[in-house]
């Protein structure tokens, strides 16, 4: 294709995903740059119906004209990324110099709300993706071999995970999971004991979440495999099996070499979803004891009076590179087998 | 929603009717107000727009749980969305924040003459807030299970709680006989307010933002809420408002921390049974460690008017929402909240706040910058709840996060 003709059949997605994607991503990060203005303070009096006290307030005509002269607010570089809420240098620094232990080093580590909400994202994601990606095959060459009467009927109600809403899904099982409900319930009858609750336990509520991570995206996995399995040659696997081999050699030797850019998509689309994971963190109402990224950038955004939009900003950023470190080994895979087949 | 505003309206129309008559201000204007979602703010909304809507050009009133969220930005263009924002405590500071509510002097002048002078918040002798209905936590009690466990009398001091549920646990009727709000983020630091407050704790260092919660009564409180996690639920780091109802109306649990506001749904004879609404007793919050202040932040919910609107407009909203707070609304929505306007009866249901406001608690703080610590408490406790970490290094990590993020807002340099 001539590179003009070219030029003008990308232009349209190229201008789309400039505006869409690129340009909110660089006002994210030019936001997360600046930190607000100094407040000008005053000290009042303020009185309620329960009496009087000295208290304070923002002299709000006097930041009202900070604000004015600078709308971005105060430029910080990059302090925001390295302060005790991110990257937490000081900190860190600090700990390596105070503890004498490599386990003591890691869990003061594990106190600063970013380490510790990175420490549940990598978790969850290295779980939660192998698991989804052997379970995803083993369920559609299952399902593929099938009769074909129930083959569409098995495939719909194995799709409904997908379906449910996340944070609908994760609320469902929330309230099974609960003392009183069914799953908690039974629990409590088998192991005997009353006390026992999947989110009082920092351990159970990390399972807890991995177990519905797995539910809920596997379908995905599943609907995208079986799809692939329908383009599995019928002549190799004809003459792999004149050749002796067994159905367990066929999947292995056959059909996941076929498969393995199909691996390769899923493994990255998967691996970008679960760095991401927040709605069963809101859900499970599992802040206690599980923290992901996404959930710091909400929290910052809505817990306090105050947004906190360049914690939030310098909190995305890092996970958009998060997620580019993460993608790295498999896209460099991929460019490879690309240069190897095109000489 | 709809169909319950309009029984209420409804309902305030044929028993006002054509008999009252309200100074409604400014006539053909328009009146937006935006507010969250609860009893008695339908009450006195739904009666504003009773008395004032046939006045008004428009009257729209937008109740949501998520007002919060939104008043800001709502506020913030000119013209601003709402002409007026229901707010309480901290949701005042957080629009006075902006500058994006005015002062009410004049119109307190004009149409305030059936205010109670205590209904006035005022700031730097600027009314910015005309307040009508009190709320705070307070202690619930099962006369029935304390008397069964031996416990005489309804317990008034922490110490007296922990000894209660301990007797419980020991009669072998309840294993975890109290349920407290302790969700984290807003609800757990919510409980460390009280408690430390009650020891006699200051969030700031006098006419600044910089932090003074490392000291003794800080730890002191930690150690009171730990020891009553013991006896909570096992899921209390889950369970705010509508668990712990949930779990009381069920009947389990015979000790709670409550907000007064649950205090009429508890004792209605919806979702519980006979057993639990007639045994249980609303009381003052407890007092801890000898001293004398409630355990306990004392909260109101009360009216502002935007900035951003035009002059006749804020007037108008102004004496609609002031109409509303009269006797003969009090007298048709009694046992709705605790309300602070004249010829308004306790019932019961208000026992509990009552005792605890002329226990002489605090009120929550209206600080600028007191949201940003209660985020930094309600993260940053949850490691020593857990018996994770100690309550020196929770107080040290809620301090270092408060700094940061005040830094970022500001506050501090």
């Amino acid at each position: 294709m001539p590179n003009r003709t070219f030029f003008w059949f990308i232009l349209p997605t190229l201008t789309t995903m400039i505006l869409f994607i690129a340009l909110p991503i660089v006002s994210v990060f030019i936001q997360s740059l600046h930190i607000e203005h100094e407040q000008v303070i005053l000290v009042s009096e303020s009185c309620d119906p329960f009496g009087c006290t000295e208290t304070t307030s923002v002299d709000t005509e006097a930041t009202e004209k900070l604000r004015r002269e600078q709308p971005l607010g105060r430029f910080n570089g990059l302090g925001t990324y390295i302060n005790r809420s991110h990257l937490a240098f000081e900190e860190v620094r600090e700990a390596w110099g105070a503890t004498d232990t490599m386990g003591a080093f890691f869990s003061r580590i594990l106190n600063l709300p970013f380490y510790k909400a990175l420490a549940f994202t990598l978790t969850y994601t290295f779980v939660v993706t192998p698991f989804v990606l052997v379970l995803g095959l083993a369920i559609a060459v299952g399902i593929n071999n099938l009769p074909k009467l129930v083959k569409g009927p098995t495939i719909f109600v194995s799709l409904l995970p997908m379906i449910v809403t996340p944070l609908v899904g994760s609320l469902i099982l929330f309230w099974m999971v609960d003392g009183d409900g069914i799953i908690g319930a039974t629990l409590q009858r088998i192991y005997d004991d009353n006390a026992l609750s999947l989110k009082a336990s920092p351990a159970l509520t990390w399972i807890m979440l991995i177990v519905y991570g797995v539910w809920h995206i596997l379908p995905f996995s599943f609907i995208v495999f079986y799809a692939g399995l329908q383009t599995v040659p019928r002549e190799t696997l004809e003459s792999a099996m004149i050749d002796g081999a067994t159905k367990w050699q066929r999947i292995i030797h056959v059909i996941v070499p076929h498969l393995m850019p199909i691996v390769i998509f899923v493994t990255l689309i998967l691996l970008m979803d679960n760095f991401r994971v927040f709605e069963p963190i809101v859900g499970f109402s599992a802040e206690a004891h599980a923290q992901s990224l996404s959930w710091i950038i909400f929290k910052d955004l809505r817990e306090s009076a105050n947004p906190l939009y360049s914690s939030a900003g310098a909190t995305s950023m890092m996970t958009i590179l998060g997620v580019a470190i993460l993608l790295t080994p498999v896209l460099i895979r991929t460019w490879r087998d690309f240069r190897r087949r095109s000489p | 929603m709809s169909l319950r505003n309009l029984v209420i309206a409804g309902a305030v129309t044929g028993l006002m009717g054509s008999a009252a008559w309200a100074d409604c201000g400014p006539s053909g204007q328009s009146i937006r107000i935006l507010a969250s979602d609860f009893p008695a703010i339908h009450a006195v909304a739904g009666t504003a727009e009773a008395m004032c809507a046939g006045a008004a050009a428009e009257f729209t009133r937008n109740h949501t749980t998520e007002a919060r969220e939104i008043m800001n930005a709502a506020l913030t263009p000119n013209p601003a969305e709402y002409t007026s924002v229901i707010v309480a405590n901290s949701t005042l500071t957080q629009l006075m924040n902006d500058g994006l509510v005015r002062p009410l002097n004049d119109y307190v002048e004009k149409y305030g003459a059936h205010l109670e002078p205590h209904q006035m918040i005022t700031i730097d002798g600027n009314v910015m807030a005309v307040a009508f209905m009190a709320n705070s936590q307070h202690l619930f009690s099962r006369s029935d299970i304390l008397e069964k466990a031996g416990v005489s009398g309804i317990p008034s001091t922490y110490e007296e709680v922990l000894a209660a549920a301990e007797k419980i646990r020991a009669a072998g009727i309840m294993e975890h006989p109290l349920v407290m709000n302790m969700k984290v983020g807003w609800n757990v630091g919510e409980v460390f307010n009280m408690i430390y407050l009650a020891h006699g704790g200051e969030f700031f260092q006098p006419g600044s933002a910089a932090p003074a919660i490392n000291n003794e009564k800080a730890i002191a409180a930690l150690s009171i809420m730990r020891s009553l996690a013991e006896y909570a639920h096992p899921d209390h780091l889950t369970q705010a408002s509508n668990e712990t109802q949930g779990l009381w109306e069920a009947g389990q649990a015979a000790l709670g921390i409550m907000w007064g506001s649950r205090g009429g749904v508890i004792l209605d004879d919806e979702g519980s049974s006979e057993e639990v609404t007639s045994n249980t007793v609303l009381s003052g919050a407890p007092t801890v460690a000898g001293g004398s202040i409630p355990a306990a932040t004392l909260w109101w919910d009360g009216i502002t008017i935007a900035t951003n609107v035009g002059d006749a407009e804020a007037e108008a909203t102004f004496a609609a929402l002031v109409s509303a707070m009269t006797p003969e609304m009090v007298a048709e929505h009694n046992d709705d909240a605790v309300w602070l306007i004249d010829g308004f009866k306790p019932g019961p249901a208000a026992a509990g706040v009552a005792a605890t406001a002329t226990g002489g608690a605090m009120s929550y703080p209206m600080i600028p910058y007191i949201g940003l610590m209660h985020n930094a408490l309600g993260a940053e406790l949850v490691d020593f709840l857990k018996g994770a970490e100690g309550a020196e290094q929770a107080i040290a990590d809620v301090e270092a996060a408060y700094v940061t993020a005040a830094k970022e807002a500001g506050f501090l340099n």
